[in-house]
């Protein structure tokens, strides 16, 4: 495996942290099954992308396609709570009515944005002037925004706020009884979900030059597989630590992959791809309860004796 | 052999000593060639196996003095994504990307490795080159876009009385939404009227397909890749309403609709892998223009006609470089 691949690797796990992030709020903090972020992501790619080209200020273009993101999940949100749809098939709807306003947004199923000034290009002249290549400036840029994030949301999650938001995740009606909105919680979580998967596909589009209408397929099994990965690897009941594991989780995902691409050798077509991620992945998960049951047994057996 | 033949033997040996490119060809080295879909799909896949068996026709054979590696990213642009940074970092001497996003995916991760881009149909659009003429940097490659007007001209002389022509198409893909624009322009001019039948995913083909029935004289499947995937769906529906099903690509005629005129995608891939094989003998990519695959086959089926009551004229049949079913 190459130093570019793994660095390849990196960068998109940490872009795809930013979707973990979210999927981690409405998941597992609002306790909201959320499909919304398979069009939220293109969205975000695809609002950044059309206003880029549309010689906006990139930072402006990114700022508002979080705000599309944030959008999308009021959407759904509403159409929860206000209009009572079950939780799971109120983000489908959002879902696939945003496959059709992404077509709209950028008028066309893919744009192109290889040319033109990303929040990125300032950091890569940056980079040449240090000897440091593209290949390099990307994934140190997108780590510096996961980290403001993490930092900003474990602050937020700690907050009076943020405790009420947990609350309704755990237990709705004990938290309506201490006087906490629960609805509103629920519109902000999953307006902030939403945004950081906005924010991701703002970040998609302009680390590798173009937003697709198809660049959503898939994303909400990456961001779920990313946060229970991390679960399982970063044991903490501690805020922050959790959202440190969402973003390690992701990246072993992209490692996953990055290993599944290699695995020809052993007779494996391109075809098997996702089954070796699959494998890779489940196996992740399974290895340390395998591990415990055994450890179990000898620590039995040691003081048995 | 007489005083003639001698001179005009001699001159010719003398012309291919002294063109570059038989010197070059005289000793293919080792070469290592990557190759990306954004999924596997007849199309793409043929357009793959057409550039393996052209670079072998130049002499680069997998397994003697070819390393030929192929990842398909599933229909994921995100895993498209890190098989472009995977290959930037092996470094092999070209990467094929197929399809508009792995090439864009591809171009974006490759500074300077030669990349050789196909089945693109607008790279202008997909900001792949800046100049299909003179690519510049280490971008060049092949457009896929069909010779529309060649195909509607085609329907029309099957057809003289059709005037309304379903076009079924999937609006997520790029190739597809600069095909229709193209359609929508040179449609008048052969006094068809479009309508449009869009479908998002293979299973939706053929409720687009049964949409059109009724509204349309006759149906042109473009080079969409969806589409494409769910014919026979479509092919059915054609049949149960006579109505008249055409193609862009030859392949699909072998499958059932009624004639078409232009390329397959395994040619298509053929012609991709002469780029390769420039590339390979040291041309620079930005000095190779972006080609427009070609193709003058004229395919015909007067069975899958007949079923969708239609005989097609004695004066095409007789063109045709291939009949199906004879």
């Amino acid at each position: 495996m190459s130093a570019v691949a793994l660095l390849g690797a990196a960068e998109l796990g940490l872009v795809f942290a930013l979707v973990a992030l979210g999927v981690f709020i409405s998941f597992r903090i609002l306790d909201f099954p959320d499909l919304t972020v398979d069009g939220s992501f293109p969205l975000g790619a695809a609002v950044a992308a059309t206003l880029i080209l549309a010689d906006w200020n990139p930072w402006t273009a990114t700022g508002i396609a979080v705000l599309a993101g944030a959008a999308s999940g009021i959407v759904t949100a509403t159409l929860n709570v206000r209009f009572k749809i079950l939780h799971l098939l109120a983000s489908i709807l959002t879902m696939i009515a945003l496959f059709s306003i992404n077509l709209r947004v950028m008028g066309r199923p893919n744009v192109a944005i290889l040319i033109q000034d990303t929040v990125l290009t300032p950091f890569y002249d940056l980079g040449q002037q240090l000897g440091l290549p593209d290949a390099v400036v990307r994934p140190l840029f997108v780590l510096a925004v996961v980290l403001v994030v993490v930092a900003l949301l474990a602050r937020f999650l700690t907050s009076e706020f943020g405790l009420a938001m947990r609350a309704t995740g755990v237990n709705a009606r004990m938290a309506r009884a201490q006087g906490v909105s629960t609805d509103l919680h629920i519109y902000v979580g999953m307006a902030l979900s939403n945004a950081l998967v906005g924010l991701a596909g703002a970040l998609f589009a302009q680390t590798n030059g173009f937003a697709d209408v198809t660049s959503g397929i898939g994303t909400i099994v990456i961001g779920l597989a990313a946060v229970i990965v991390g679960e399982t690897v970063v044991r903490s009941r501690v805020i922050v630590w959790m959202l440190v594991g969402c973003v390690v989780g992701s990246i072993l995902y992209r490692i996953a992959i990055q290993v599944a691409l290699n695995a020809d050798f052993i007779g494996l077509r391109a075809s098997d791809l996702n089954l070796v991620t699959a494998l890779l992945v489940a196996g992740a998960l399974i290895l340390p309860r395998v591990r415990n049951p055994l450890k179990a047994r000898a620590s039995a057996e040691a003081t048995s004796r | 052999m007489n005083k003639m033949t001698r001179v005009a033997g001699t001159a010719l040996a003398l012309l291919t000593l002294a063109t570059p490119a038989a010197l070059a060809q005289t000793a293919p080295k080792n070469a290592t060639v990557a190759v990306t879909a954004i999924v596997e799909h007849p199309a793409l896949d043929a357009t793959r196996d057409g550039v393996r068996d052209e670079l072998a026709a130049q002499g680069w054979k997998v397994g003697e003095n070819l390393r030929f590696d192929y990842q398909s990213a599933q229909g994921n642009p995100g895993t498209a994504v890190q098989i472009a940074r995977q290959f930037v970092g092996q470094g092999p001497d070209v990467i094929v990307p197929i399809s508009t996003p792995s090439a864009q995916a591809v171009v974006s991760a490759a500074r300077d490795i030669p990349v050789v881009f196909t089945a693109v149909t607008d790279p202008l659009g997909a900001q792949l080159v800046r100049d299909m003429d003179k690519p510049g940097r280490n971008v060049t490659g092949l457009s896929d876009l069909s010779p529309i007007a060649d195909h509607l001209a085609l329907i029309r002389e099957v057809l003289p009385e059709a005037k309304r022509l379903g076009v079924p198409y999937n609006p997520g893909e790029p190739n597809s939404a600069t095909l229709i624009e193209i359609i929508k322009k040179l449609a008048p001019g052969q006094g068809f009227t479009v309508v449009e039948a869009p479908a998002t995913k293979s299973s939706d083909v053929q409720g687009a397909a049964r949409g059109l029935v009724g509204r349309v004289d006759a149906i042109y499947v473009p080079t969409d890749n969806t589409i494409v995937s769910a014919l026979e769906a479509l092919l059915i529906v054609g049949a149960q309403n006579k109505l008249p099903v055409f193609s862009g690509d030859t392949d699909s005629v072998q499958r059932g609709t009624i004639a078409t005129i232009g390329f397959n995608y395994y040619q298509v891939g053929r012609q991709t892998g002469e780029i390769v094989a420039r590339v390979l003998k040291g041309e620079k990519p930005g000095d190779i223009p972006v080609r427009t695959a070609q193709g003058t086959d004229l395919h015909v089926n007067p069975k899958a006609a007949q079923a969708m009551g239609v005989t097609i004229p004695e004066a095409v049949v007789a063109r045709a470089s291939k009949v199906i079913g004879q």
